[in-house]
């Protein structure tokens, strides 16, 4: 149903669709008032049975989503950030362990400094967790996501994070088609666990696998998750002929038919530079947008086919590898053809607003030839403070 | 148990022939589970292997098999499953190191969301898994109430990685982290927490200590916190030989020396107030108990140090009067 | 048919909110509408502000609204702070909750274009009245619907009802009497505007 409502309100409700029968959570912002919503919806009796687990910490949070997946229960956790941290060592345990849990990032920058704003520091970081990683476009999408990630995680037996971008999406308030729990029940089937903590058929999850055993081990789950690219896109498919609108899936692309040049990004920005590629193509230019909803596992054929005949790539990160370069950037660069220029360009980290007049320029000055392929280009920087910040630092050197 | 005077044997301890069927330990029935069977890897002497058998299997029989146990990884975890191999006959999850509190507290939501709640859930760490990196989900779990019996065995260090020093490595104690280099005694005075007094502070159904010294004792707390609901708390010495520097052979005999010396008092306590205490009948000197593990022989070598004994004796006698080991007024 | 607004106000004078009900109003009227707060930590007093985006076509961008063609300011000290007109449409309005005149508002900062109108509402005074409290956020949405005619008075009525309809009926009540108090106040102060410049 078609509701004006806050998008972490859209994703407790969807959630709470799911079905699922255990839900720990510890609050941090932006990603609160999602699990807020939840606990109104368990404490009213809206979403039973379900237990609600009032952890000490995130790391409490996904550890009891581990235990609860084991004993073959459906469940879920949202953080973001700092959370997301404080529970890494518990991320390759449960893809490691195989429990299809899924998680909401609510995305938002990793300090220090401390900031509360929304960039992909946070799920990038973790990029190489073993899990599903999944990002959401808009609210609409975000609320469809959820639903699709139930369904991939216990069909691979992976846990799926589903991204979206903190206080941009989270505390937006809009138009969001919540589905309706017969159709929801319709896709998404009780929970079959391929295998669970059972007196009656008891196994060992978790044993120590030495040298002997851990290559092969390790090759299996690799080739697992790259398997995962083909039941992302049936999910996807599957969902949009049940709900009757397309969402999710691989890649997201947006007039970038005999486009000269084309954003390629991920999340809420993909909504700003639809925009921006309209105004341009209106005034002549054959700009597109290439959306990534999918980034873990790396659409690496897909991303290299939509790339085929575009001279331009412009990857706007939301995240740098520091030390290294960007992290998207450097995943398109390794993906495209040799035939397409990658622009790599860094914009609104920790919440700087990616702003339509931004992103305009940003394509015009590709277009000009202004931003130097190769380079990484920090494009909303405040030149006068960083400049007069390194010219201290020269002053302070000399002895 | 009888309270017939055994002279034949010479000691207090009644064998199981000689109880009434129904009094026998769970271990003497040959149809115990054996949720840890035989082919681990543990060291010779293990208390920690006893131990968890001992727990199991009692708690098993408690609940009719309908029970699943969630470990923190260490020297039990890492002994009992050499993938592919496992020692384990009921259902068992490791997860992390720090964690084994909150993934039992999901899985017990998990089987009460589920409808499944007959099945109850055992969560067993170390000491380091316990009190150091498991402290905080823990307190969580306790302080939830959950429905988890969580069982610590205490070897007072971490031992799977090399004899390092604990939150529960006891003052004076050697370790390969509190070497006694130079001036120093070993591990510092005043380090050191009770989980058991910690648990108490949360209030919650059932605390108990216990050794493997006594191992009806251990069973009969296993049994009584199986037939309770909520967070309960079960604390177990388990002496490594290895870590203790003790002849493998000696296990029980050193439990049963920690216990008679006062250092580990043996009690139960019901929602943070002490209900029973196991009072030491013979009572010995700290020295008796120290003396036989290497890991306090620098106390003893050349001129030794017996300031540092007194100090240990000290210790025993304020746990010997803060918990009525020896008085008649034991409740 | 588009507006884009930019409310100003404090932390605890309701500016999301505003924000929120300003966008259910044009949902309810069949408008797609966004409303975004622009975030900081939870403080009490501290400058707020939110934003409402409101088109006929369905809304993509979640980026701020760096161009209002209406600007909201739910507390006009603010104005000492600087940089609540900034982007305003050259034809833009900026509805002030206040009950000075436009003179001593100018001398508090507010100077705006030859095309800018300015439309003020006691809103604070009218709300002391009828909710008891220094709450001026569903007076000012009142005016708002008075003064640009996308969202009407009605839809403003029917976003009150639903977003409190968890309050007693009295509160609801009240909020709605003060979106009519204010929107009513507009409407004069529009009729005799008018009238002057006949």
């Amino acid at each position: 149903m078609l509701r004006q409502i806050e998008g972490s309100r859209a994703v407790a409700d969807t959630v709470a669709l799911c079905r699922p029968a255990v839900v720990a959570a510890y609050p941090i912002s932006p990603q609160t008032h999602i699990v807020e919503g939840l606990s109104d919806l368990v404490t009213a009796g809206d979403l039973a049975p379900c237990e609600y687990l009032l952890v000490e910490s995130e790391f409490g949070a996904l550890s009891a989503c581990i235990g609860a997946s084991a004993a073959g229960a459906r469940t879920y956790t949202a953080t973001s950030s700092q959370g997301l941290l404080f529970m890494a060592e518990a991320l390759p345990n449960a893809s490691g362990l195989g429990l299809p849990i899924v998680m909401t990032v609510a995305n938002r920058a990793l300090g220090a400094p401390i900031n509360i704003w929304n960039d992909h520091s946070d799920a990038l970081s973790q990029r190489d967790a073993g899990w599903l990683q999944l990002f959401a476009s808009s609210n609409q999408e975000a609320v469809d996501l959820h639903v699709q990630a139930f369904a991939l995680a216990e069909r691979l037996s992976l846990p799926v994070m589903v991204c979206m971008d903190g206080f941009v999406l989270t505390h937006a308030m809009e138009e969001i088609d919540v589905p309706d729990q017969e159709t929801v029940d319709a896709f998404l089937p009780a929970f079959a666990p391929r295998q669970w903590l059972d007196p009656d058929d008891p196994v060992t999850i978790g044993a120590m696998v030495g040298p002997g055993q851990f290559t092969e081990v390790k090759y299996l789950a690799a080739r697992h998750q790259l398997a995962a690219l083909d039941d992302v896109a049936e999910v996807a498919a599957e969902f949009e002929s049940t709900f009757g609108r397309a969402s999710g899936g691989l890649l997201q692309p947006y007039r970038t038919e005999d486009a000269e040049v084309v954003l390629v990004a991920m999340g809420s920005v993909l909504g700003t530079a639809a925009d921006v590629v309209d105004g341009l193509r209106d005034d002549g230019i054959a700009a597109g947008v290439l959306g990534i909803t999918c980034y873990r596992p790396w659409p690496h054929d897909e991303l290299h086919d939509a790339l085929r005949g575009i001279p331009r790539a412009v990857v706007v990160n939301r995240a740098i590898a520091v030390g290294a370069g960007s992290i998207l950037g450097r995943d398109v660069r390794l993906t495209a053809p040799p035939t397409t220029e990658v622009h790599d360009v860094v914009m609104g980290l920790g919440g700087r607003p990616v702003t339509r007049a931004g992103l305009r320029q940003l394509v015009l000055d590709v277009l000009h030839g202004r931003l130097e392929p190769g380079a990484l280009h920090f494009v909303d920087l405040d030149e006068t403070i960083a400049a007069s910040e390194l010219a201290r630092d020269e002053e302070v050197a000399v002895p | 148990m009888t309270t017939t005077p055994l002279y034949q044997i010479g000691t207090f301890a009644a064998g199981n022939r000689l109880l009434d069927p129904d009094q026998r330990s769970v271990q003497s029935d040959q149809d115990r589970t054996n949720a840890i069977t035989s082919g681990h890897r543990a060291c010779r002497g293990c208390g920690e292997a006893l131990a968890a058998r001992v727990v199991l299997d009692a708690a098993s029989r408690a609940t009719k098999g309908r029970l699943v146990t969630v470990n923190a990884t260490g020297c039990l975890e890492v002994f009992s499953t050499p993938y592919p191999e496992s020692a384990w006959q009921l259902p068992w999850l490791h997860s992390l190191f720090g964690n084994a509190a909150a993934v039992a507290s999901g899985t017990a939501a998990a089987l009460r969301a589920t409808g499944r709640d007959d099945i109850r859930v055992v969560a067993q760490a170390g000491d380091g898994g316990t009190v150091d990196i498991g402290m905080g989900c823990l307190s969580g779990m306790f302080e939830r109430n959950d429905d988890v019996l969580f069982v610590c065995y205490d070897n007072q260090g971490y031992m799977n990685t090399g004899v390092q020093r604990s939150g529960a490595t006891p003052p004076a104690a050697s370790t390969a982290t509190t070497r006694p280099v130079g001036t120093s005694a070993g591990n510092a005075f005043g380090t050191g927490k009770s989980l058991p007094l910690i648990a108490m502070a949360h209030e919650i159904p059932y605390v108990a200590t216990a050794t493997v010294a006594d191992l009806h004792d251990l069973e009969a707390k296993v049994v009584k916190a199986m037939s309770m609901h909520g967070a309960r708390y079960l604390h177990v010495l388990v002496p490594c030989p290895l870590g203790w520097g003790s002849p493998s052979a000696e296990t029980i005999q050193i439990a049963r020396l920690a216990t008679r010396c006062g250092l580990f008092p043996v009690f139960e306590a019901e929602h943070g107030a002490v209900t029973g205490v196991t009072r030491i009948r013979q009572p010995v000197p700290v020295t008796d108990y120290l003396e036989r593990q290497s890991r306090f022989a620098h106390l003893f070598a050349g001129a030794g140090r017996p300031d540092v004994v007194t100090a240990l004796q000290d210790r025993a006698d304020r746990n010997i009067a803060r918990y009525g080991l020896l008085t008649e007024e034991t409740p | 048919m588009t507006l884009d607004v930019r409310i100003h106000g404090r932390g605890g004078q309701g500016v999301v909110t505003a924000a929120e009900l300003l966008s259910l109003a044009a949902f309810d009227q069949g408008l797609h509408a966004q409303a975004l707060p622009s975030f900081g930590s939870e403080r009490t007093g501290a400058p707020v502000v939110a934003f409402c985006r409101i088109d006929e076509r369905p809304i993509r961008s979640h980026d701020p609204v760096d161009h209002p063609s209406l600007v909201v300011l739910q507390d006009p000290t603010l104005l000492r702070a600087g940089g609540v007109l900034d982007g305003l449409a050259d034809d833009g309005v900026v509805v002030v909750n206040s009950s000075r005149t436009p003179a001593e508002l100018a001398d508090a900062g507010l100077h705006l274009g030859p095309r800018q109108r300015l439309v003020t509402v006691p809103a604070t005074e009218l709300s002391r009245e009828l909710l008891g409290r220094p709450l001026p956020n569903t007076a000012l949405l009142g005016a708002v619907a008075a003064v640009t005619g996308v969202v009407s008075l009605d839809a403003v009525r029917g976003a009150i009802r639903q977003r409190f309809a968890s309050r007693p009926d009295t509160v609801v009540a009240a909020n709605v009497r003060l979106a009519e108090e204010a929107h009513a106040v507009v409407i004069d102060e529009e009729a005799q505007r008018h009238a002057q410049t006949d």
